[in-house]
């Protein structure tokens, strides 16, 4: 099948690359840019491995195709931190020891980053609900809901 | 070490940062499907859409001629002969005559893009010839069921048994049936738990490479590179150490990536497509269907007790099948079930029985959680026939230091009794309960493990110290190793680099399994530092010119051990390590062994629960793990096993479950049908650490992975009862099955 030429922004960087038109965003994040960041856990949507948001918006990146980011604005994991300063989100996920194996963190750190910049002082419940898109196996999600909860609340802080 | 000596350490028992913190919440953190290679092709198998299927041909040609296709591979390349276990991995691996479930390998392909081969392995003929199957575990055991390999019974089983049945167990003491005429109540139940998935949120990954000359090279997600190098070579006929296996930071695990799944077929591709490197990544329905899930249990119990709780005698039926090859953890199970009490008259039978399922890999404590889910499940009902306090019963019949356990061994130092005691005095045990709600409250136990152990440490030129481990870091042992390092050492935690290291660095390691990275490579980091300070205690002796035995190590530097010795100012690590070139060469420690003392670790959960009378949907309202931790090193990653544990039993106890269809082929092999607790369906996971020290550990280690899968699904089915009266005895229990327990208890 012949390749599509794909332009884009990711992580305020225009990048190219040429898409199998059956591929995913996440294998062109993955095996086009070498931003392997972002991971595959399902594949089908249902564990948020994969988060990244695309014009702002939230996406599992496992469901859209590559070629269909042709002029968006992509963010991804490798975007979150300001150079060597931590979003404070990664910051707290160490801090509170919010990982394990760290397989999910990548999405879970996206995931949470967009729900705290619509609501930056979301209650336990609504950070549990935000969340749900996103398994994790290891932690039994205590540890990461009190690491965005402490976030949220020192973001607000600063503001 | 006393019991309840808590010693004043500078570091073990802080909660620094992780030394993988960084580069997991930037990203950057390299796990099994992370890394490409020069020249790299990808792989792709083609698996039997049949439970159990005679194979008549298998036709390549096709995906052969298509281009861009570079090696195909059936089983008719791998080498014949084996035996025993190796036979059973080579089968698991790449199918032979016969496909013994759904999923199972029958080819695989390598091409230049990951499209190519997944269109290749479309391209494959299979001719197959159906044949009946069997899945479900209590009808395997039939006489007449189908039989899924002839001749597979091992030396444990008697004449006579049913053809499926390949291994059986038999052991106990005393007098059960004087046992049960000395209770006031005798109950006898049966049980069932379905199969579940470790769940690891990583699918299974690896980059294989492998020349013509037999010398190869494996990247992959393991718990345990030596195990991957030992079984690709047994399967492939490889020559172990020309085979070297790096193990990438892992995603997940929880028993299921001790073993080889897809990692021998990236080695045949590659060396048939003339040793370039060829990646294999599962999908996640690869993953549900054809790695290794846990077994699915059958299981009667009877026990016997006084009107005042003392349990007087018990007897465990269980009947396992952990797929198409033996080694369901039936024996595990028995070991375990009733391992927290002091009964003398027990009896314990088992059966490992074949089904047409995938070949079941370790999960979290192996059979531990089943067989509690019995005899945890029947305690608690006959607590509330008898009127009893379920906290009281479990701690008058609370095994102690000096008893033999219910499988034989006399029990070392062990922390049930204060786990029980801390628990009976946790706030969530008087939190008020309302309508529709109910408490359960359950005990678990694991063994601990040590295994081979290979450890090696070195001092740094500017006096820091790298420890080289075999065991890969799934929940933070990095950081506990480097906690005991610098606190033998007297330095900093952030002076000490832990590394994972593949197979070519180390003697052989047992994976990290049996909640053992901890323990064991702990424990020979430890013994390694104290070689290390021995050697600079030398240096420093010898520069003084005094004797050895005069220096001692204080606060990360050499001093004379008292007056006698001399007058000399401390000798730094620094100054040491500096000079090391000049005063005899490289500093190092290491340390070979199957370290000795491992502790055994009891915990106690205590769940409340909601359940909607309308949809039969069981709510955790509140839940507490308290365990035996020996002593916890990073309190932190102790309490994320606990958690970690306690939800993944949360998961097997009320959704998740292996769903085969009439057809024998599994029905729920993606996330959104294999339901695993997400953030929404939990409260916080309240965690109590109790510390009683191991004494056959230098920090009083025990070991905390397993334990905390065990109580969950007893707990859960105890509170289920609180709360509705209905007692349910097969897991999971869904708000279908709760629903009609609830119609039917109300007709
Ligand atoms: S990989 Fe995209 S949601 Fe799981
Ligand atoms: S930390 Fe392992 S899946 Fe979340």
């Amino acid at each position: 099948m012949s390749k599509i030429h794909v332009t884009t922004v990711v992580n305020g960087d225009e990048v190219e690359f040429l898409a199998d038109p059956r591929e995913t965003l996440l294998d062109c994040l993955r095996d086009h840019l070498g931003l392997t960041g972002s991971k595959e856990g399902c594949g089908t949507g249902d564990c948020g491995a994969c988060s990244v948001t695309v014009d702002g918006v939230l996406i599992s990146s496992c469901l859209m195709l590559g070629v269909e980011a042709q002029g968006k604005k992509i963010e991804t994991i490798e975007g979150m931190a300001n150079g060597e300063e931590l979003h404070p989100l990664q910051r707290k996920f160490i801090e509170h020891a919010a990982l394990q194996c760290g397989f999910c963190t990548p999405g879970i750190l996206v995931a949470a980053k967009a729900l705290l910049e619509k609501n930056p002082d979301p209650t336990e419940t609504e950070v549990r609900y935000w969340l749900a898109g996103n398994l994790c196996r290891c932690t039994g999600y205590d540890k990461i809901i009190r690491a965005v909860m402490d976030a949220a609340s020192e973001m607000r802080g600063a503001a | 070490m006393p019991k309840d000596e808590i010693k004043d350490f500078r570091l073990v028992g802080t909660r620094p940062n992780r030394p993988d913190g960084l580069d997991k919440v930037t990203g950057r953190a390299r796990y099994g499907a992370d890394i490409t290679a020069p020249g790299m092709l990808w792989g792709a198998v083609l698996r039997s859409p049949h439970a159990h299927a005679k194979i008549l041909k298998i036709d390549t040609s096709k995906a052969e001629a298509l281009s861009g296709v570079k090696a195909v591979v059936t089983r008719a390349d791998f080498p014949t002969g084996l035996t025993g276990e190796d036979w059973n991995l080579q089968e698991n691996t790449m199918a032979g005559e016969k496909a013994l479930y759904d999923g199972h390998a029958i080819a695989a392909v390598a091409a230049t893009s990951s499209q190519i081969a997944q269109e290749a392995v479309r391209l494959i003929e299979v001719e197959y010839e159906v044949l009946p199957h069997v899945t479900d575990v209590d009808d395997a055991i039939k006489p007449d069921a189908p039989v899924i390999r002839e001749g597979a019974a091992d030396a444990t089983v008697p004449e006579g048994m049913p053809p499926n049945v390949v291994k059986y167990f038999e052991f106990g003491r005393g007098d059960v049936d004087a046992g049960f005429k000395d209770a006031d109540l005798v109950m006898e139940r049966t049980y069932k738990t379905e199969a579940t998935h470790q769940g690891y949120i990583e699918p299974h990954a690896c980059l294989g490479q492998l020349g013509a000359d037999g010398k190869g090279e494996m990247w992959v997600c393991t718990q345990g590179q030596w195990y991957i190098r030992q079984m690709c070579s047994a399967v492939l006929g490889l020559n172990a150490a020309q085979l070297r296996v790096t193990p990438s930071e892992i995603g997940g695990g929880f028993g299921g990536k001790t073993t080889i799944f897809m990692e021998p077929l990236s080695l045949a591709l590659s060396q048939k497509a003339g040793g370039r490197p060829v990646k294999i990544v599962m999908s996640r329905s690869e993953v549900l269907r054809a790695t290794g899930p846990t077994a699915s249990a059958s299981m009667d119990v009877k026990i016997g007790m006084t009107k005042d709780g003392k349990l007087t005698a018990a007897r465990a039926e269980f009947r396992m099948q952990g797929g198409a090859f033996p080694g369901a953890p039936v024996d595990m199970a028995l070991y375990c079930c009733l391992a927290p009490y002091k009964i003398d008259n027990v009896e314990h039978i088992g059966y490992d029985v074949l089904a047409n399922r995938p070949k079941c890999a370790a999960y979290r404590a192996p059979g531990s959680p089943m067989g509690a889910f019995a005899v945890e499940s029947l305690i608690d009902e006959m607590c509330r026939k008898l009127d009893l306090d379920p906290m009281d019963v479990r701690l008058k019949n609370a095994v102690r230091e000096g008893d033999q356990a219910s499988y034989g061994p006399t029990f070392g130092s062990i922390g049930l009794a204060e786990v029980l005691e801390a628990t009976a005095k946790h706030p969530n045990l008087s939190a008020p309960l309302g309508p529709n709600q109910g408490r359960g409250v359950a005990s678990g136990y694991w063994f601990n493990h040590s295994g081979e152990t290979s450890v090696s440490l070195a001092i740094s030129e500017d006096g820091n110290a790298q420890v080289s481990v075999g065991t890969p870091d799934i929940g933070g042992s990095r950081a506990s190793i480097a906690l005991m390092v610098a606190e033998t050492l007297g330095i900093a935690y952030e002076d000490v680099r832990v590394n994972v290291v593949e197979t070519g660095s180390l003697g052989v390691n047992e994976p990290t399994h049996g909640s053992r990275a901890t323990f064991a490579s702990g424990k020979a980091a430890t013994v390694a530092a104290r070689a290390a300070i021995k050697e600079m205690c030398r240096r420093a002796a010898n520069e003084w010119g005094i004797d050895e035995e005069a220096v001692e190590w204080v606060e990360g530097a050499a001093q004379p051990a008292g007056p006698n010795a001399g007058e000399f100012p401390p000798m730094s690590i620094k100054e040491i390590a500096k000079n090391m070139g000049k005063t005899g060469g490289p500093i190092s420690g290491h340390h070979e062994s199957v370290p000795e003392g491992v502790g055994a670790s009891f915990g106690c959960h205590v769940v409340d629960v909601e359940v909607d009378p309308e949809t039969g949907h069981t709510k955790i309202l509140r839940y507490l793990v308290v365990q035996d931790a020996g002593r916890a090193i990073h309190p932190s990653y102790v309490e994320g096993q606990y958690q970690g544990g306690a939800v993944q039993g949360i998961g097997w106890a009320l959704n998740e479950e292996y769903v085969y269809g009439d057809d024998g082929r599994l029905q729920n092999p993606i996330f959104l049908d294999y339901r695993m607790p997400v953030a929404s369906d939990l409260p916080m996971i309240d965690t109590q650490i109790v510390e009683v020290p191991n004494p056959g550990h230098p920090f009083g280690v025990r070991g905390v992975g397993e334990t905390g899968i065990t109580p969950p699904l007893p707990a859960i089915a105890n509170a289920i009862q609180g709360a509705t009266g209905v007692r349910m005895s097969h897991l999971p229990m869904t708000p279908t099955k709760v629903l009609a327990a609830l119609k039917a208890s109300q007709e």
